[in-house]
Order: structure tokens, then C-alpha cells, then sequence
């Protein structure tokens, strides 16, 4: 009884033009901030259904044979549907890129921080261009290195080194290396 | 609906009188192309290109929907259906998507005279602002659509413009991988991206088509711009929308149609890039990645900027493509020349054929292998794009001296014969006048 007392109250004062909150305005309120609270859950699936679905994932992680890849050489497998670069580093190779100085790197890394230790000579990157994703040429026999040695990519012309690191061209970043592990010494798991 | 001179609807028929009182369509009709719209009388032929970019929306919706009967859109099954299925075996189907690869560049074609002519006459100016923003708002769906469009026949370029555009996203930093990973569905263009690319660019004709019902919406409270950029004083100014320019219209659109025919049934692959026909392959990038050729002057801008400068190039690169068409939503406030036509300002004229040159230019530099020359060029020519609406343009609005206006758009078409055109401020004067009596 006092509640209504009081808005009843609260409402004539309101409709001589004061500023009060009118139990109108209260149902008003909570009725459209309902509506919108439920609005925005149903928003929710349809944002969600676009990221990937489950059989997209489920191809996390791969596994890469390199028992046959020869120094010089590279391979080219697939992760995620992504391309991946799998290449043996000739010990010349492997100097070329340690005898840059990193204040010469747009992406600072050294070719120690991008393999793992003890496999210094196994590069393993996405095959895709840091600029706007073509893959570089240069893992297959006979394609072009570009002047750094490494990968060019045809696209936009971005240069790669030894060691995957971008210097020069548009491409901001490294070639990205991915998660992996070696499960043996000719077994690498992506992934 | 702009002039009070405007001719009434009046149904004919007793039915069509019955009709009127209960659904007003064949009224609405007549009010926004028939006899009922008043057209300034001294049209060009520069002002055919929004009807026939009308036409061609409408060639692209019904061509698109019966290709899209025949169409699979997974990864294992678009090339085929495309390449064997509708090219070879759907009968006239190889009509069918040939008529709507290159309905798809003769719309671009339309629309870019139809953009230019607004540019020169000074079409979007006060008071059709939001007919020149609605119509920009109409070419970036265009774009999203063509670019879609594009991807399905999964070739090569399909594919690897998917992945180039997609990765404009991952240019931002931080949201921008993530961004392109949801937009893509994956980590890379697959059966995701391809079946919601094939959803959206089912959709995104009918939202153009939406959008163009309120630019000429738009349009028709000023009424139709016209050469001189003078108003319309009175009736002695306009001519009805029916059957004056739908008449001049039809016969342009088959002018049009005709050149449309030529280049489907003897060049049709003139306008499309050959590595289209090779089935997309995710671990091979073409030599040369180059998108459609209505692409290529933003394609030149986003690959101007070849070294960092506080931000990445990329992120440059990315922002400048899409600030080079944002700009134009600005563009009624950049050109404060009060007046609207290009044909009476001597020194704007020069610097729009300038700019005509610049973007051909652009064209060019997008539209191959990146060279140091077409880096260059490139480079050069984004930059005075820029230059020439945010610096350029406003400057030559304050400082040029226009030459003489006529009084009114019937002196200008009756040249010498000044003493027979109306005065100004007569435009509230009623009753028939000579136009009306021609017209009828």
C-alpha cells in the first residue's frame, strides 16, 4: 500500500512536468532492456557460427616425416590447411643468417630463437607471407630464393632470408614459425 | 514530388482507380518514373549511366539467381560446376555466366562514368549530399559483392584474392588476426569461406538494389541535378521523367547493351584473368596476384607504400586503400564552391581531368606485376589522389573565379534567345505552359 501511495505520488508530480520517475517509465525501461538482453543472446550464435566449426580444428596438429630431406633442401606440407615450409639449413646457410646483425632486422630474431635447440638446421615456418598471405617461392628446387637466400615472394616482392626473417619488401613480420615438437629425430608434430 | 508543377496521377480505368484507393503502387510508380517526376530539360548524355547501372543490376540479379541453380558451392565441386557443368553442359549455360562475368564489369563500367559525372558536375553538393553518400554506400556493397563473386568459381585467382583480400584484416593490429580467422572461418580460404561467400553474394544484390530505391529516393526531393548545376526555376525547366527520358534512356541503354553483347559473345574472357581457369591450389601462388580490373587503382594504393614509417607498410598500405574511398563521403564539405558545375569553373575543370588522368594512371600501376615503374607511378599518383581532394580541391573552391552563370536552364538551352526565359523567382507560378502542352 505505501509503495503505490508513493508512486501515485511520484506520478502527479511527474505529469505537472517534473522530472520524476513514473512507474511507466520504470515497465518502459525494464520491458526494452529485457527485449535487449535477449536481443544480444541471439546475437550470440550468429556471431559464433562463423569462427571455425569443430572439423576445421580438428586439424591442429600434423605430423611431418623429414627423414629424407637432405641439407639444401625443403618440403612443403600442409597445417590447418595452411602451407608449412620444412627446410635443412646447409651449415653455409646457417652462417649467412647468424652473421646479420639483428639492428639490420625489421623483426628482430635470431635464427637460434626461430629452431630448437640442438636442430639448429631444421627452419620450420607457415609458408605464408606475413604481407598479405601468398606463399613465397623458394622451398622447391629451382625456385626463386630472392637476394637474401631465403624465400621472395611473388606478390608484393617481400624478401625473406636464410632464416625466414623478412628484410626487405612490404611484409612486416618474419615468416611465422609454428607450435612443434620433435617426436623423434626424423618426426616433427606440428601443432 | 519536388515541383508543384508535377503532373498528378490519374487513374484511367476503373480498375486501376479501384487499385489506387487501396494500394497506391501504379501512383508511387508514376511519381518516380513516369510522367509525374519533372526533369530538368537539358540533360547530357553523361546522365544515361544510372538507369543503365540500374539495368545492369537488374541483368546481374537474374542471371545470378539461375547460375546459382546450378552452382555447388564446396571446395571439391565449384570449380566443375562452374568450368564443365555451367560452361559445357546446363543448356545456354555458358551464355548465362558469360553474360554475368562481364554484366558484372560493364556495371562497374557504368558506375564509374556515372561517379565521374557527379564529380564534374558537382553532383554532390548541397542539397544532394545524401544522394552522393547512398550512392558510395551502394559502390562498397558493389565492391564486397563483386569480390565474393570473384571467389566462387574457385580458380586460382579466386582463391588467392580471397586470401590477399581477407588479409587486409590482419594488417590491424592485435584484432586483425583473429578478425580474418572468423571472417575466413578457418586459418586459411576454405569450404567455409567459400559457402558464406556464396550466401552473402546472393544477398548483397538485393541489399544494393534496396539502397538504390533510397538514392533515387533521395534524389527526387531536390529533383534531378542538371549540366549548368543552375536549379530549376519553373516549368518552362523541366521536361516529365515519361516519356522524355525514358525514351532517350531505352535508346541508350540499347547503345550500351549492344557493346555489352559484343565483348560477351566475342571477348568474353577479355576483361577476366587466364589463371581463373586453373583449379585453386592452397600451396601454390600464382606468379602474379592482380585483382579484377575495377580493383586496380585501390590495388595500386595499397601497394604504394613499400617501407615502415611509424606504423608497418602494411597497415599503411590497408589504411590508405580504404581512406581513399572513405574521403569521398567528405567530399560535399571539401569543394565549398557554391557553384555546382564543373562546365563554369575553368580551373576545376583542368584539375578533374587531372584527376580522370591520375586514376587511369593508378588503374594501370594496380593492374600488373609490381615493377619499379609501376611503383612509382603508383606511388606518385596515390599520393596526388590525396592531394588533389584534400588540398587541391578545397583551395581551388575559395580562390577560383567562376565564369557567368545563365538565369536559368531554359536560357542556356535556347542560347541567344535570353529574352524568352523565364526570370528567376517564378518558380511558384501555376498552370500549363508550353512544356506540359509538349508533353502531352
Amino acid at each position: 500500500m505505501a509503495t503505490k501511495a508513493q508512486s501515485a505520488e511520484v506520478s502527479s508530480t511527474a505529469g505537472e512536468g517534473d522530472e520524476g520517475v513514473r512507474r511507466r517509465d520504470f515497465l518502459n525501461v525494464a520491458a526494452v532492456s529485457f527485449a535487449g538482453v535477449g536481443g544480444l543472446a541471439a546475437l550470440a550464435p550468429l556471431i559464433v557460427q562463423m569462427s571455425p566449426s569443430a572439423d576445421v580444428l580438428a586439424l591442429a596438429t600434423t605430423e611431418v616425416d623429414i627423414s629424407k630431406v637432405q641439407p639444401g633442401q625443403g618440403i612443403k606440407t600442409q597445417w590447418r590447411k595452411q602451407p608449412i615450409f620444412v627446410r635443412n639449413l646447409t651449415p653455409k646457410e646457417m652462417q649467412e643468417a647468424d652473421a646479420v646483425s639483428l639492428s639490420d632486422l625489421r623483426d628482430k630474431q635470431t635464427l637460434a630463437e626461430r629452431t630448437k635447440p640442438g636442430h639448429k638446421n631444421w627452419l620450420i615456418t607457415l609458408g605464408v607471407c606475413t604481407h598479405l598471405g601468398c606463399v613465397p617461392l623458394g622451398i622447391g628446387e629451382g625456385e626463386n630464393k630472392g637476394p637474401y637466400g631465403g624465400y621472395f615472394c611473388p606478390c608484393h616482392g617481400s624478401m625473406y632470408d636464410t632464416a625466414g626473417r623478412i628484410r626487405q619488401g612490404p611484409a612486416p613480420l618474419n615468416l611465422q614459425v609454428p607450435e612443434y615438437k620433435f617426436t623423434s629425430p626424423t618426426t616433427v608434430q606440428i601443432g | 514530388m519536388s515541383f508543384n508543377w508535377a503532373k498528378p496521377y490519374e487513374p484511367k480505368s476503373p480498375f486501376m482507380k479501384w487499385l489506387d484507393e487501396r494500394l497506391p503502387l501504379p501512383r508511387l510508380a508514376y511519381g518516380a518514373v513516369g510522367g509525374g517526376y519533372p526533369v530538368p530539360r537539358n540533360l547530357n548524355y553523361w546522365w544515361n549511366f544510372g538507369f543503365s547501372a540500374g539495368i545492369f543490376l537488374t541483368i546481374q540479379i537474374i542471371t545470378g539467381i539461375v547460375l546459382a541453380m546450378h552452382y555447388y558451392a564446396t571446395t571439391d565441386g565449384a570449380f566443375n560446376s562452374v568450368n564443365q557443368l555451367i560452361m559445357r553442359d546446363v543448356n545456354a549455360g555458358w551464355l548465362l555466366r558469360y553474360a554475368h562475368m562481364n554484366g558484372a564489369s560493364f556495371f562497374f563500367i557504368a558506375v564509374y562514368i556515372h561517379i565521374f559525372r557527379g564529380l564534374y558536375y558537382g553532383s554532390y553538393k548541397a542539397p544532394r549530399e545524401l544522394v552522393w553518400m547512398l550512392g558510395l554506400v551502394i559502390y562498397l556493397l558493389m565492391m564486397a559483392t563483386a569480390f565474393m563473386g570473384y571467389v566462387l568459381p574457385w580458380g586460382q585467382m579466386s582463391y588467392w584474392g580471397a586470401q590477399v583480400i581477407t588479409g587486409f584484416f590482419s594488417a590491424f593490429p592485435l584484432v586483425g588476426e583473429p578478425i580474418r580467422v572468423w571472417l575466413l572461418g578457418g586459418y586459411a580460404p576454405d569450404e567455409a569461406a567459400l559457402t558464406r561467400f556464396f550466401s552473402l553474394h546472393y544477398l548483397l544484390p538485393f541489399v544494393i538494389a534496396a539502397v538504390v530505391i533510397l538514392h533515387i529516393w533521395a534524389l527526387h526531393i531536390p529533383g534531378s541535378g542538371n549540366p549548368t548545376g543552375v536549379d530549376v526555376k519553373d516549368e518552362k525547366d523541366t521536361l516529365p521523367f515519361h516519356p522524355f527520358y525514358t525514351a532517350k534512356d531505352g535508346w541508350f541503354v540499347g547503345a550500351f547493351l549492344l557493346v555489352y553483347a559484343v565483348v560477351t559473345f566475342y571477348a568474353p574472357n577479355y576483361l577476366g584473368h587466364p589463371d581463373n581457369y586453373i583449379p585453386a591450389n592452397p600451396l601454390a601462388t600464382p606468379a602474379e596476384i592482380v585483382p579484377e580490373w575495377y580493383f586496380w587503382p585501390f590495388y595500386a594504393i595499397l601497394r604504394s607504400f613499400t617501407f615502415d614509417f611509424i606504423l608497418p607498410a602494411k597497415l599503411w598500405g590497408v589504411l590508405a586503400m580504404f581512406a581513399s574511398i572513405l574521403l569521398l563521403f567528405f567530399l560535399p564539405w571539401l569543394d565549398r564552391s557554391p557553384v555546382r558545375s564543373g562546365s563554369y569553373r575553368p580551373v576545376f575543370q583542368r584539375f578533374f581531368w587531372l584527376l580522370v588522368l591520375d586514376v587511369l594512371l593508378l588503374g594501370w600501376a594496380g593492374g600488373g606485376a609490381p615493377t619499379p615503374l609501376r611503383n612509382a607511378i603508383g606511388q606518385i599518383c596515390g599520393a596526388y589522389y590525396f592531394l588533389h581532394f584534400l588540398v587541391i580541391l578545397p583551395i581551388v573552391s575559395r580562390l577560383e573565379t567562376p565564369l557567368p552563370l545563365p538565369n536559368s536552364i531554359t536560357e542556356s538551352v535556347l542560347h541567344g534567345e535570353a529574352a524568352e526565359a523565364a526570370p528567376a523567382g517564378q518558380a511558384k507560378k501555376r498552370g500549363g505552359s508550353v512544356a506540359t502542352a509538349a508533353a502531352e
